[in-house]
Formats: structure tokens, sequence, C-alpha cells
């Protein structure tokens, strides 16, 4: 199979050697590691169709991946076989300016799309996860991720116009507009087959090209935080600035590190504009949204200094990584519970108890998607890698963050397995019985990324 | 610790000039008359809810007094909140010295520039001005004073001697103060609550006159006009303004006659944005900016590293370039200094 | 002389996050191992898992280890946009893994040769000794030892830049000499993690300064300058520092150079030791100067560093150099660098690619300067 395999790719693309195989055993969560047979890293369509061909030849497992930072080990082989690590995939097809989208190769960086938009494009924009810069635009919007515009368009999922995909049997299709168009415009106005490779970490095939959402990017840019000490004023106060439609992107954070930031709740918004007289007036349409909790005295706007505001409007945002430092230890995962905005407080509450029944340091970070439509509730918990006893608290301060999430109607994202069985355990029988349905009918040999979403 | 304020005195007091000179409140004759008594008496006042925190009561109360600090203290006692309580809250936690804090006091030496809590100014006291002076900085030498517009005197006291004593442990005999508030910690403070400082403290006019005075052959006269900011902590050291004038003068420079400087001064706005009145702060922001650039003046002068944040992008918009004072010395003998904050 | 640093107290603190293989604006792959290889093993973070693995015996050593290890140009960008506290330490990470793995005799093959003629001749092809004989001006007691470096004193291309700046010094009436029979300062044994080799190295060059009255070296290899300055603690300059000042104070007079030119800064002279002003002051005086996407901080290594000029793990229709040299034919006509690796790599690699781009040494073109 390695011959075959470097047949297809090359010699230099494909790798069984023990360096390479421990590397791409696991990403940076607490998820156990798991060996693949063979990394390879195609450049083609072409080649990772005959990837796929050849896995359902000898019936070997095939699991594609981006950037590896999920954190929840969603690319790690459960059950062996092949990686596929899509990042030498990575040139930016096309930018349409006028309808406001890119078509990409499915392992263009964040960073890059970031960089080449900036450089050619200084009107449009994507929306920025806060992922380090090598994350994977395809495969952050396939898992469903969230990002700087999230607040106004949703998930990145939604901004998927299209996409090439090499179906687990090794056809290729092309989903949305492109299946009839030359331009990748929209999935409307056609059975929405986006839908069957969306959400499903890799066990219906692998998107090679993505057609995505570009937005207006605006030449100012500013940040405000607006401080509460009481988790129950969170969701309100998202819900008016959200209902100003002044606001860009709202994010929320809580941690008990540094000291000063102990017990208060830090809703920061993001607020951009054309011209100095739109930034201005858009900022004081938000504060008075909030103009009541000021009066009152409980709440108010953060002084921010240049440096501190340099900080905050960076994109994306390096100084969440450094949380991986905080145990010394080079490792954090976080629950990124999907939620109503409405369950703040509560979700909240029981973040807290998890934290302080089971001793670990944590940091919340909320981000809202649709104008307070849901949000996801990021439950961030640290750990020394070198240290086996703190990796196993964070890894059962996650499950039991997940189990407390979904009790309290929330779902967890990009889900580890063991999270994705509570979920499917909490699912209604008929949508486990059509995903297992799905799953089947694409993927017979059962070769792509098993062991997630496995319903018995 | 105790305040040095004597009641009687303000009842006795008929000029009642730190109600009628203030800046903000707008009483006539009669109600200052009420207003002072009932300040004096400890009373609640009106006073307490409407007061800006500008300091300059200090400077206008013919007896020293001490009525700015007076009605701090009653609006601590009268659980007047000025701020959203967790903006209050935050920043006495932020501002707190933690161990950390402690343990970076080294001993320096006989003498040292105290930096306050501005580390961005790092780059512009790396001069010829300040050659041969250490600087210390950070939360353990914070004279907190910033409390006093936070109506939170305790917190002062609280932390007043342990920060003498921080910079006891400097080993300085003499404290070179960059910022006003500092000085006028150790000096006008100190006084008022009878703390004991161990060294002497110099405020920065003094500091850069004498060195201006000794270096005078090396400076090139500016020969500009500048607009001042009077900051509120220089209230604390009204003698140290014409201090000021000393410095202009060697360099070269003409102190912009206007409106809103020496005795009417006004704030620059921060604190107010930090309490959440921003149609106040865009008031007098406004207003100063205004009279800055009718005074036909081309700099905009800052001692005060805050007021040079919130008002250096408005002044520079407006024409003027925002710029601090030891800076302005800097150019009048050659050189560059950075922009604060920027590198 | 460098610290070794303790990495089993940093290794487990890489996060793998990635930030480390880009320049500041994420525009390209910046880790030239990386950007070659693109297996996940390839840049720092992989490297400080791998390091980690071999330390916990999760990994034996192996040939392929080891060209993972040596395939890092020690270029120092991961240094300068990793985002954790523990980024000044990272390439001494690297450098202190491979001197253990040294020390147990775990190198692969070409790095073995590399240090085996290091040993043997002074340099690392096993060339013959008296390598500056040429010259003819041995030192006596000179304002400066000039310090040509194995490249510059090997290599037929980094030669003819070496003779430009003999000229250049001549012209200038500079004072200074060279050893006939120079030895290699060490700086690639240093971080290649062959301590031992270089202190050897860095004993016998001492010696010979002490017994003929060395104070200060001049070199045009960043290198060397960087073995000078930082481990033998030595008064050292750089050609571009002292060109630059030969420049400006009108020693030297010099005309305008026609074409654009671009400036591809070697890592040794920029992340390492921070000179990035001088050159750029000399060519745009002399000449129109165009910034590549990548300078400064950002540069892209062509490479050579880290006895990869010799060991080749860089090389191939994907190398760095080859990467580079394209996007200075995007930017400019010539590519100027100051350093003989660089020099020879990218001289190599436009070959290699075909390209219209004229490499040369910023000594060569001052001297074309001087003589317009």
């Amino acid at each position: 199979m390695y011959e075959e395999l470097k047949a297809i790719v090359g010699e230099e693309n494909v790798s069984k050697e023990p360096e390479e195989l421990y590397i791409y055993s696991s990403d940076p969560g607490t998820m156990p590691p798991v060996k693949p047979d063979y990394v390879v890293m195609p450049k083609t369509t072409e080649e990772v169709q005959k990837i796929v061909l050849l896995a359902n030849k000898h019936k070997v497992p095939v699991v594609p991946m981006g950037g590896a930072l999920s954190l929840s080990g969603l690319v790690r082989p459960l059950k062996g076989g092949i990686v596929v690590d899509m990042k030498r995939m990575d040139r930016i097809i096309e930018v349409n300016e006028r309808a406001r989208y890119a078509v990409i190769e499915a392992g263009v960086s964040e960073g890059k799309l970031k960089a080449y938009l900036d450089k050619r494009y200084p009107s449009l924009r994507i929306s920025t996860p806060d992922a380090p810069p090598i994350a994977s635009v395809t495969a952050n919007a396939l898992i469903h991720g969230s990002g700087r515009l999230s607040q106004i368009y949703g998930f990145h999922s939604e901004m998927v116009n299209g996409m090439e995909v090499v179906l687990p049997t090794g056809e290729v299709c092309r989903v949305g507009s492109c299946s009839v168009s030359p331009y990748w415009f929209s999935r409307s106005p056609l059975p929405d087959l986006a839908g069957l490779f969306i959400g499903w970490f890799g066990r219906t095939g692998i998107v090679t090209k993505l057609g995505i959402k570009l937005f207006p990017k605006h030449r100012y840019r500013d940040v405000m935080i607006f401080v509460t000490e009481n988790p129950s004023y969170v969701s309100d106060v998202i819900w008016r600035v959200a209902h100003t439609e002044m606001a860009e992107d709202i994010t929320v954070w809580a941690q008990p590190k540094p000291e000063w930031a102990e017990g208060f709740q830090h809703t920061t918004i993001y607020v951009t504009a054309d011209s100095e007289e739109e930034l201005e007036f858009k900022e004081k349409i938000i504060r008075n949204a909030l103009m009541d909790y000021i009066k009152q005295k409980e709440g108010g706007f953060l002084y921010l200094t240049p440096g501190m505001k340099a900080m905050f409007l960076q994109e994306p945002m390096s100084q969440l990584v450094r949380f991986a430092d905080v145990r010394k230890g080079g490792g954090f995962e976080y629950v990124g519970a999907i939620l109503p905005v409405d369950l703040f407080d509560v979700a909240y509450q029981k973040g807290l108890e998890i934290v302080e029944r089971l001793g670990v340091d944590w940091a919340f970070s909320i981000r809202i998607i649709g104008r307070s439509h849901c949000m996801m509730f990021a439950y961030a918990y640290p750990f020394n890698r070198a240290d086996e006893e703190d990796v196993e608290r964070a890894r059962k301060a996650l499950h039991e963050t997940n189990k407390a999430v979904l009790e309290m109607g929330g779902i967890p994202w990009k889900a580890e397995v063991p999270a994705q069985q509570l979920i499917l355990e909490s699912m209604d029988e008929g949508a486990r019985r059509l995903i297992k349905r799905v799953i089947e009918m694409l993927d017979p040999n059962g070769i792509m990324n098993p062991g997630n979403w496995e319903v018995e | 610790m105790e305040l040095r304020f004597d009641p009687d005195r303000c009842i006795a007091c008929d000029s009642y000039a730190c109600l009628v000179k203030c800046q903000y409140l707008n009483y006539d004759f009669e109600s200052a008359r009420e207003e002072r008594i009932k300040i004096a008496k400890g009373e609640y006042s009106r006073v307490l809810e409407e007061c800006k925190t500008c300091y300059a009561c200090e400077e206008y109360c013919p007896y020293d007094n001490h009525p700015f600090y007076r009605i701090v203290e009653l609006q601590e006692q009268y659980g007047i909140n000025l701020a959203p309580k967790p903006i209050s809250k935050q920043l006495v936690k932020m501002y707190a010295a933690k161990e950390k804090d402690l343990a970076a006091i080294r001993e320096v030496g006989s003498k040292a520039l105290s930096l306050c809590l501005f580390p961005d100014l790092k780059d512009n006291v790396k001069s010829k001005l300040f050659e041969g002076l250490p600087v210390i900085m950070g939360r353990q030498v914070f004279c907190n004073l910033v409390y006093l517009h936070f109506a939170n005197m305790s917190v002062i006291k609280e932390r007043a001697r342990q920060t003498i004593e921080n910079i006891r442990k400097y080993g300085v005999d003499e404290l070179v103060c960059f910022h006003d508030e500092c000085y006028g910690f150790f000096n006008s403070y100190a006084r008022a609550y009878g703390i004991d400082v161990p060294f002497k403290t110099v405020h920065l006019y003094e500091y850069l006159y004498n060195w201006l005075k000794e270096n005078e052959d090396r400076i090139r006269k500016l020969n500009v006009k500048v607009a001042y900011q009077r900051n509120c902590s220089n209230r604390l050291s009204p003698e140290t303004d014409r201090m000021l004038d000393k410095v202009f003068e060697l360099i070269g420079v003409e102190r912009a006659e206007r409106e809103y400087d020496r005795e009417n001064g006004i704030c620059c706005g921060a604190v107010f944005q930090m309490w959440g009145e921003y149609e106040l702060a865009e008031e007098v922001q406004k207003k100063n900016v205004e009279d800055m650039v009718k005074s036909g003046a081309r700099f905009a002068v800052f001692n005060c590293p805050m007021c040079y944040v919130a008002l250096a992008e408005r002044t520079a918009k407006a024409g003027l370039m925002p710029i601090l004072v030891s800076d302005l010395c800097r150019l009048a003998v050659g050189e560059m200094p950075k922009i604060p904050g920027r590198g | 002389m460098m610290e070794k640093v303790n990495y089993a107290e940093i290794v487990h603190r890489c996060f793998r996050c990635g930030y480390c293989k880009f320049p500041s604006d994420y525009s390209e792959i910046n880790c030239p191992s990386y950007a070659k290889y693109r297996f996940e093993t390839y840049f720092s973070g992989g490297r400080m898992w791998l390091i980690r693995a071999w330390m916990n015996e999760e990994l034996e050593w192996s040939e392929h280890l080891g060209e993972i290890m040596y395939s890092c140009s020690t270029c120092r960008n991961c240094v300068e946009h990793c985002v954790f506290k523990f980024n000044e330490q990272l390439v001494d990470v690297f450098i202190a893994a491979r001197s253990d793995m040294v020390e147990r005799g775990q190198v692969p093959k070409k790095v073995g040769e590399f240090f085996s003629n290091l040993a043997k001749f002074g340099n690392p092809w096993g060339y013959a000794a008296r390598r500056l004989e040429w010259v003819g001006r041995d030192y006596a007691n000179n304002e400066f030892l000039l310090h040509a470096g194995c490249v510059a004193a090997y290599d037929d291309r980094a030669k003819r830049s070496l003779k430009a700046l003999l000229e250049l010094l001549d012209a200038a009436g500079v004072d200074y000499g060279v050893f006939s029979d120079e030895i290699c300062e060490g700086n690639e044994a240093m971080v290649m993690g062959e301590f031992g080799l270089f202190e050897q190295l860095m004993e016998q060059n001492r010696r010979r300064f002490e017994e003929r009255g060395v104070k200060k070296v001049l070199t045009p290899d960043p290198h060397a300058f960087n073995a000078f300055k930082n481990y033998y603690g030595m008064d050292a300059v750089h050609h571009t520092q002292l060109l630059w000042n030969l420049v400006k104070s009108s020693e030297l007079k010099v005309g305008r150079v026609e074409g654009r030119l671009t400036y591809h800064d070697p890592c040794f002279l920029g992340r390492w030791n921070g000179v990035y002003k001088e050159p750029r002051k000399l060519l745009s005086r002399i000449g129109s100067l165009y910034e590549m996407p990548r300078n400064r901080k950002n540069a892209f290594c062509c490479g050579g560093g880290s006895g990869n000029f010799y060991t080749d793990y860089l090389g191939g229709r994907d190398s760095p150099a080859r990467m580079r040299v394209r996007e200075a034919a995007e930017t400019a006509e010539i590519l100027v660098t100051s350093c003989p690796v660089c020099l020879m790599m990218l001289d190599n690699a436009v070959s290699d690619e075909g390209l219209e781009l004229d490499v040369r040494d910023i000594s060569e073109v001052v001297l074309e300067a001087l003589k317009s």
C-alpha cells in the first residue's frame, strides 16, 4: 500500500515513519493518541480521489485533516489507516469581488486567505475564527466554526456557498450553485446537499474545494468592553447590544486570572465603520442601549488604553492561545457549548460549580452567533501535558461539562468521541437512524473517519 | 489615619471659594454657603453627588483645609457611586501591588525617577534629561490617588504607608516624580493625613528646570506657542505651575493664554468616560480642544499621561501636535521623542 | 559561550499552535523546513513534540529523526513569531537537543561527515588548508583581522564576492590582514550541537588571535559574525556595517547602480543579531531598493543555515532557496544579500529555476557603485 500511495502523491509526500505517525496520532487536546498507518499529503483532487479509491480497495480508513486544531481529537485515526493532511492543497482559486465569495482549496489556512484579501481585496474580509492562523478555512466551516462576523451572519457553515467533494466511494461531486453554474454564489435554490458534508467530521467524504462567502471590510474598527459583576445581566446586555445592529462581533469573557478579572463578566463589543462619524454614531447607540445599567451603576465600560485595544483588535487574537501556558504545560481544551443566549447565567453558574468541585483552572469565553440567536460558550481548561494527573483532571472536567451542557439544553460543538456518544444518546431516535443510514449509503465500506458519529 | 480638616475654618469662611470657583458646580452664593456648612459638619450634601472630582478646590481653598479630600471621604461615607460599581471595584483590584511587584523591589541608589504606573513611557525617559536616574515603576510604587475619582478614600489610606515603605526599600533619598499625582501624594496628601515620608521628593518641573538651567548651552529654543493641559493632580501642588513657566521660558516656549488653563483648567474627560458620563466627557473635551485651537498654539502639551491618552488623538485631529512636557524639553535639546505607547 | 538550556522544562509547553510557521501577516509559510516538507514533524512545534517523545523514550532515535532535527536551519523565524513566553528559547532547545544527540553519537550521516571534516580539516568539505593564501595580505597587527568564513573561502561564487570586498577595503584604505591558514570559527558546529568541536575551534582561533594580537574581526559571513560577537565575546564587525560607515563618511565615494535592487536578510545577521538598517541604508544610497513581501524579521531563510548548505536537507525542487528567488524575481532584477551562504544558496537556486535574476553580495554592488 505504501508503494501505491507513493505512486499517487510522490515519495516525498507520504510517510510511514514513526516520527510522522507519532505527530499525527494526536492534536494538542486531551484525547489519547491513536497512530495512523500512513500520512499522505495530496496536492490535487485527483490525488485525493485515488487515495480514497485505494482505501476502498484495501478497506482501510481515511481521515482528512486540516490544521488539527479542533483540540477534541477529531482527526485522530481511531481505527488506524491513512491520515490525509490537506494543507498542501492551498491554492486560492478565485475571488469574485462583486459577488463577495472566494473559491479555495481545502488546505488554505485562515491566515493565508486573510493575508491574501488584505493585500489584493482590501474591501473584503472573511469571518476569522479565533483559532491560530494555520487553521483551515474549509475544516473550520465544515465543523460549524464561528468567528468575527458570526454575530451578523451566523456559523461559518452558513457562509458556505458550495463545495467539491470526493465521496467515500471515490466519485467527485459538486454541491451548491457551482453544480449548475460557473459561479459559486450560493447553495440555494437547489436541494441542499451541502448538509451531507457539514458537521459530519469527515464521515461522508473529503471536501477538496470550498466556496465561502466574503464580507465587506470597513476602514475603522474599534472595541468596547462592558463590565458587569452579575452573570444574570449578561444575556440582557447581549440582547440589547444585538438589538442595535450596530455591533459586528460580540464576545464575553470571564476568568479568574489576572486577579482583577475574577468575578466580572466582560462583554466585548466590536464596532466597524467606514468613517469616524459612523463609528462614533454606532458606539453612541450601543452605549445608549446599555445606559440603564450605567445609570444604575451596575455595569460600565472599561477604559481601554491604546495597548489594550491593540491586543483586543488583533485578528486572530494570539492572546487566546497563550491560555495553554497557564499551567506551564502546553495544553488546553474546551467544551464549546452551543446554547441559547438566554441560558448564559445557568451555563455560567454550572461552569463555576464544576471548576470549583474539580479544582481546575478555567476561563469562559463566549461568542454570540446570530443576533443573539445562540452562543458558543467555551468552557476552557488548561492542563500540563507533562503531568498525567493534570491531564486527567481536565479530561474529567471536559466530560462533566459536556454532560451538563446537554442537560441544560445545549449541544457540545465539535465534540470529542465520548461527547458525540452523549449527544447521540440524547438525540431523537429518527435523527439517529437517519445519520446511520446516510453514512451507510455514502460509505458502504465504512472507511471514512470511522469511530466518529458512530450510531450503534 | 485622619484627615487634618478643621470644620470650624470652613464654617467661618466667607469666601466659599471651594464651591463658587468650581469649574463644574454652578452654585449661587447662597447655595454654596449652605452646602459648605453641610460638608464641614459631615452631613449629606448635593455636592457629594455633583462633584466631578477635579481636585481644584484643594487649590482654591485659602486655608489649605483640604475640602476635596473631605468631599471624597464623605462621598465614601454616604455610599455615593460615582462610577458603575464593577468599574470602581475592578480598578481597585487592578492596581493592587501583587507579590511579584513587591519582589521587583531592589536597591537602586540614592536617587530615582518614579514612572508611577506608566510602562508605556519607559522609552520616553530614555533621554539625556534623565541620564543617571534609575527608573522605578509598577503597582508597588503606585500612589493610588486615582481612587479620589471613585469615592474610595479608604483604599488610598490602606495602601499609603505600604507604598512609602516600598519606595524606601529602593534605598532612595530623593525621588523625582514623573507624575504630579505621585508628587501630590507624597506632599499634599501625606501632609493632610500626617504621614511621614522618609525621603525627599522632587516634582518633574523642578527637576527639568534644574537640568535645563545647568545645561543651558545645549538648548535650542523652540520658539513655539503651546496650549497646556493642566491636569487635576497639579492642583495638589499649585506652586509647581509657576515652575512650568520657568521651564517653558528656558526652552523658548510661549504658554498660550487661554480660557481653560491655570486656575481654570478643566478635566481631560477620561474619568467621566470611566464613569459612563459620555456627554460630559464630550462637552469638556470639545470646549477644551476648541479653546486650545483658538489660542493659536502649535502644540498641545500634557504632563499627565492619562490626559495625553484621553486627548492626544483629538488634539492631533484639531491640528495641534500632542506632546508631553518632558518630550517638549527633549525636543529643545535635540532629541526626537517617540510617541508614548507606540515606540 | 551559549548556555545550554534545560529543554526538559520547556518542550511540553509547546501547544503546536503553528504561529511559528508564519511571518507576521500569515501570508506564506515562513519556516523553511516546513515550507519544503509540509509534514507536521518539520516545524518547530513538531520538533518540540518529537524531542519530548525522544526524551521520554516514546520514540527511538533514527536517521529520519536526525534529519528532521537537522533540517532546521536555526533561522529564528519561530522565535520571532511564537506567542509563548519561551519563544526566545526555541532555537536553543533544538541546539541543546542536538547536542545531547551528538553526545550519544546520534547524528545523521551527512551531519557526521560535516563534523568530521570540520574537525580534521577546519572546513566542512575536507578541502586543503591555507585557504586565504591567495589574498596575499597576512595579518600583521592590522586594525582588522578579515575572517572570510568557510563558504567565502572555498565556494567559487562566494569567493568572487570576497574579492569585491577586498577591492573595496583597499580603495578605502582600510587596514586589514587575513590568516592565510584561516580555520572555521565554528558557528555551525555550535548551532548543530557539536559543542566539543566548537570549543576546540574556538580555542584554536583564540590562541592564534592572542599570539598575533588580533583585537577586532571584520567578516562578510554573518555566521562567523554571530560566533565572534556572541560566543567569543569579541569586537566583531560585519562588512555591511563597515561599508555603510565608509560610504556615509565618504571614504568610499560611490555613484549609483542601475536596476531594481532587493535585499535578502541573512538570518544570522538579521534575526540573530538585529542588523537590518545598515545594508538598507547602503543600498538606498547607491540604488533603488524594493522590499520583498517578506523582509527584516519576516525574511524567509535561504535554507543554508545550521550546516544545511552542506547537508542539503533543504534542497530539491521545493527548496526554500528556490522559493525565495521566485519571490525576489517578482520584486526586483538584482537580489542582494550579505552572506556567503545565502549568496551560494540563492545563486544556485536561480540557475535551477532558470530565472533572469542577478544574485550579488552587497560588496559587489557597492564596488559597482564605486566604479560608476
